[in-house]
């Protein structure tokens, strides 16, 4: 096809602002697919995708557009996860398209991580078209929305299209705009070939499928090919397009976009970012932007039931199959034995991976607190990477510590600036730029430790502003901090998985929280339980869970001894979520209680 | 000369704890007779009562079911303990209680020292009926005392006082009992120490054999249940732990000896039934939601009346459901119930492979559990359900 008929373009857009609905229409208006096999959230075809209502992987699809004039355009719609944590992945997806539609609901307004995609978009040369979407609600206010995004990314605010991807309401206006407005590809169609991978994942059938996009040259069925990063040798055994179903088109040419089957079954060799180059004749330098994922935060993965060591192994294993940013090692823990240490990109993945362990596989798990990667210095002059709290020299052999700080976008009405600014500095924020939206919106900047973010920022964040601010954030730096470890005993015995590194200003308020939160989460046993929380050998904070008295029923009645039995079983059921560490029973909750010290 | 143990009347002269008595009773055979019928239903109850004070009922076509179901029943042999429980026994015909009393014998035989037990309220006691039901042959009076506080059998919604309670229980003995029983149900929100105290004192120092100590529970669906819902104070796990620890050892104290989780007796008088219950005896179950366990099966008859009694008039066993235990299940049965007696139980192979669990060795660790010559024996009872809640989830070894 010729590049002057040929669009690439993503989504950008805030959970819930309607990006896969307006996905649905885009897909059924241009007859792609038939309105009898339209089933809501087509590209997302992951279970937990459609649950949440978000996109984790990204997804490709060629839509055919007959232009009034008469004119066949070939559209790509490359859909990208919104999510913080993917931004690498995002960017990737970005790099593939001439241009993004900027959605935004008609009556929220811009959203932190939109608008950090945004400016993603902006510095990659993208050309945007603002997209209001949902101007059919009560609540819609489309110019206020117009104004907001004119006020941040320039343009007049008539630029904005206003659509109601439900009803259908102006997707044909916005086909228009996006063959009339967005550029077209221009990479050299004669050159060596170039493309690059912006997602793969693994299928049980035919291996490794990976979504290109050619820049340069061409690629056809049968061409050995090599990936530059790796420079690992391969061939296309299969070339094709997405509709959304996979149709084999033999080759694709510069400009285009579709998939790449070569057989492999490792993703780690056909990883996202890399160039695709002939294998014969390989293009000189690869495109640029290539990273190798980069986990920032840390939680260790134990089955409960010790026996489904191997079970949690081999789930993990096929999981990784699909989610080369997945990485993990194994882990002894002395409370919770025989597990993995996982690296994650942020919460959202983490959360994921341990949901789809525990629904896909059937994994009772708990997981420990997430931690972030530390950097220790030791007083003999080495550094010692943490990536695990009890992996934290002791006092004598530390010199200093470094911990990592992210630069932080936060987006809130106005009137929340004061409790906003109150919780960021109780989090170790640093205060940057302010800039306001509108009069009623205001983005600020930060800096913080990522730790602080990792613990419950989000949460607080939303429940002090309502649910209406925003976040975003990214990798900064690492810097000292004086940062000391707390540890935790039960019945006198220190439980390593409840180890937590804070800053030492707040490790008194933290370990006495953080005992009295076990109080409450572990039930009573046989005997007294004794909780402290120590700096080194040093008690800070101490509770008791008293032994349990009374764990009889008085009577059987009528000899329904089957009723009796059934009671008792029922009960055993419900404690076999608990974990023996040590003699002490401990239900799962309570390795993430550091989470939700601050619930009262 | 001494009569073996597993006969009741040798059996009468061991002490209430005794090993031997509790292994005698895994071979008795009883039965119970349910009589449903209360004047109005109680604040905790959730038994198959007929709430007398909402439906008028036939006592003589229930009991008249009830005795053709007796006659559907193949039988375990002859019995050694027979229990009328309810419900209110109390306030039906004697006549009627002396049927049923009539085709039991008839059918199935009595051991010669048979116990036959009554449950009653004290407010149905007259002098006249006390002998009726001692003619009729009944040896034991259980009492629905409760309390020997007025406010708490007030809360308890209750219709007697405390002072009825001491007047029948001189008036049983003088009518010929053998054995005489009160029921008390302790750890109401409502209940004082002060008014424990009353309690405690009034049952230890009144002339009875046996005491059952309940704790109050609450039981989903009951009216407690309801108010508990609604914010009113429930019943509190370590002051009933407090008063279960006061009254063993002030019972104790008086020549009552603790054979069950719930249950004390003097010697002589650990009530058959009761026992053979915990020990995995074999018993029979007639009338309104009884159960019967017999040849590795546990089986339910209906808890609605008019299906109760549908199902007779059609002839058929009232059954709601039968359930069959394997071997394995059946032991693990036995060490449940096992693990309420004083005694303990006997060391099965299912007890010893518990013994040697983990769970097992954390329950002897802490002295909750221990073991004795060959018996495994819950050393504190008011964690009975704790252990038996680890105790029914070893597996058992091939056998």
């Amino acid at each position: 096809m010729d590049q002057s008929r040929i669009r690439n373009f993503s989504i950008i857009a805030h959970i819930d602002h309607g990006k896969s609905t307006l996905a649905d229409r885009l897909l059924e208006r241009t007859g792609a697919i038939s309105e009898r096999d339209m089933r809501s959230q087509l590209l997302d075809e992951m279970e937990l995708e459609r649950e949440r209502g978000i996109t984790i992987k990204a997804n490709a699809v060629r839509i055919d557009y007959d232009a009034d004039d008469g004119t066949s355009y070939e559209l790509n719609l490359i859909d990208t996860p919104g999510h913080v944590d993917f931004s690498y992945e995002v960017s990737r997806s970005l790099a593939a398209c001439e241009g993004a539609l900027l959605l935004v609901d008609a009556s929220q307004g811009i959203e932190a991580q939109t608008l950090a995609n945004a400016y993603l978009a902006v510095e990659s040369g993208l050309e945007i078209i603002p997209v209001i979407n949902k101007i059919d609600l009560p609540a819609a206010d489309p110019d206020r929305v117009a104004d907001e995004i004119s006020a941040v990314l320039g343009g007049s605010p008539d630029e904005a299209i206003r659509v109601s991807a439900k009803s259908g309401e102006g997707i044909d206006q916005l086909l228009r705009a996006i063959v009339e407005r967005l550029p077209e590809p221009a990479g050299d169609p004669d050159g060596e070939l170039r493309a690059l991978v912006f997602d793969s994942y693994y299928d049980t059938y035919r291996g490794v499928v990976s979504l290109i996009r050619v820049v340069d040259g061409s690629i056809t069925k049968g061409d050995s090919i090599r990936l530059m990063a790796h420079e690992q040798d391969l061939t296309a055994d299969e070339i094709g397009v997405r509709r959304p179903a996979m149709e084999p088109t033999g080759s694709l040419d510069a400009g285009e976009v579709g998939y790449l089957i070569t057989g492999v079954k490792d993703i780690d060799l056909i990883r996202v970012g890399d160039t695709v180059t002939w294998g014969d004749v390989p293009a000189a330098d690869a495109l640029s932007g290539y990273a190798e994922p980069k986990p920032m935060v840390f939680s260790g993965l134990f089955p409960t039931d010790g026996d489904d060591f191997e079970r949690l192994r081999e789930a993990l294993e096929k999981l990784r199959l699909n989610d080369s940013s997945l990485v993990y090692q194994a882990e002894t823990s002395r409370a919770l034995g025989f597990g993995f240490r996982a690296g994650f990109l942020g919460l959202l993945h983490m959360e994921i991976v341990r949901e789809r362990l525990e629904r896909e596989y059937d994994l009772d798990l708990v997981a420990t607190a997430p931690s972030v990667q530390y950097v220790a210095h030791l007083t003999d002059g080495t550094d010692r990477v943490v990536q695990s709290p009890q992996d934290l020299p002791d006092a004598g052999n530390l010199a200093s510590i470094d911990e990592p700080y992210v630069k932080v976008m936060i987006i809130t009405p106005s009137e929340y600036i004061g409790t906003v600014m109150e919780l960021v500095q109780s989090k170790r924020g640093i205060m940057g730029e302010m800039t306001y939206l509108s009069p009623e919106r205001v983005e600020l900047h930060y800096e913080m430790p990522l730790a602080e973010i990792v613990f419950d920022f989000f949460d607080q964040l939303k429940s002090r502003t309502r649910g209406y601010a925003s976040l975003d954030y990214e990798p900064s730096d690492y810097r000292p901090s004086e940062l000391v470890r707390v540890d935790i005993l039960l019945n006198g015995q220190p439980v390593d998985a409840f180890s937590t590194i804070v800053h030492k200003d707040g490790a008194y308020t933290y370990g006495r929280a953080m005992v009295k939160k076990l109080r409450e989460l572990i039930p009573r046993q046989l005997f007294d339980v004794p909780i402290q929380a120590a700096i080194g050998s040093r008690i800070i904070s101490r509770e008791t869970v008293k032994a349990k008295r009374k764990d009889v029923t008085a009577k059987c009645y009528g000899g329904d001894i089957t009723r009796k039995r059934k009671l008792l079983e029922r009960q055993k059921e419900g404690k076999k979520r608990m974990k023996m560490v040590g003699s002490v029973e401990v239900p799962q909750e309570a390795f993430v209680a550091a989470l939700k010290i601050n619930d009262e | 000369m001494s009569e073996p143990a597993h006969r009741p009347s040798s059996a009468r002269l061991l002490s209430a704890s005794d090993p031997d008595l509790a292994d005698a009773a895994n071979g008795w055979k009883s039965a119970y007779l349910h009589i449903p019928f209360c004047r109005r239903r109680c604040p905790y109850c959730d038994f198959a009562i007929v709430d007398e004070s909402e439906v008028a009922t036939d006592h003589r076509r229930y009991v008249d079911a009830v005795a053709r179901e007796i006659r559907m029943e193949p039988g375990i042999g002859r019995l050694d303990a027979i229990n009328v429980g309810g419900g209110t026994p109390s306030v039906i015909d004697p006549g009627l209680l002396a049927l049923l009393l009539d085709i039991l014998e008839d059918e199935f035989g009595f051991a010669p020292d048979v116990e036959r037990s009554i449950e009653i309220n004290p407010e149905d006691w007259t002098d006249e009926r006390g002998r009726e039901w001692v003619q009729m042959g009944f040896d034991r009076l259980s009492i629905g005392a409760q309390s020997f506080d007025d406010d708490v059998l007030g809360a308890l919604g209750r219709m007697h006082r405390s002072a009825t309670v001491d007047d029948v229980i001189g008036a049983a003995r003088g009518a010929g009992f053998r054995s005489i029983n009160v029921d008390v149900i302790f750890g109401h929100p409502a209940e004082s120490d002060a008014a424990w105290e009353t309690t405690m004192r009034s049952v230890v120092g009144t002339d009875v054999d046996h005491v059952s100590t309940y704790a109050l529970t609450v039981e989903p669906g009951t009216d407690l249940a309801a108010e508990v819902r609604s914010g009113r104070p429930a019943p509190d796990d370590d002051t009933q732990a407090d008063r279960y620890e006061q009254f063993v050892e002030r019972a104790s104290a008086s020549g009552f000896e603790r054979y069950e989780v719930s249950n004390h007796a003097r010697t002589g008088h650990a009530c058959r039934y009761n026992l053979s219950t915990w020990a995995h005896g074999e018993y029979l179950g007639f009338g309104l939601g009884a159960h019967d366990h017999r040849w590795g099966q546990r089986g339910r008859n209906h808890r609605r009346l008019d299906r109760y009694l549908e199902a007779v008039d059609r002839g058929e066993r009232p059954r709601l459901g039968v359930e069959t235990l394997d071997e394995p299940s059946q032991q693990r049965d036995r060490l449940m119930l096992g693990l309420r007696l004083a005694a303990g139980t006997p060391m099965t192979e299912v007890a010893d492979a518990f013994v040697h669990s983990p769970a097992g060795i954390r329950f002897l660790d802490a002295g909750v559990m221990r073991v004795e010559g060959d018996r495994l024996v819950v050393a504190n009872p008011l964690l009975a359900d704790g252990v038996a809640r680890e105790a029914l989830s070893v597996s058992v070894p091939d056998c």
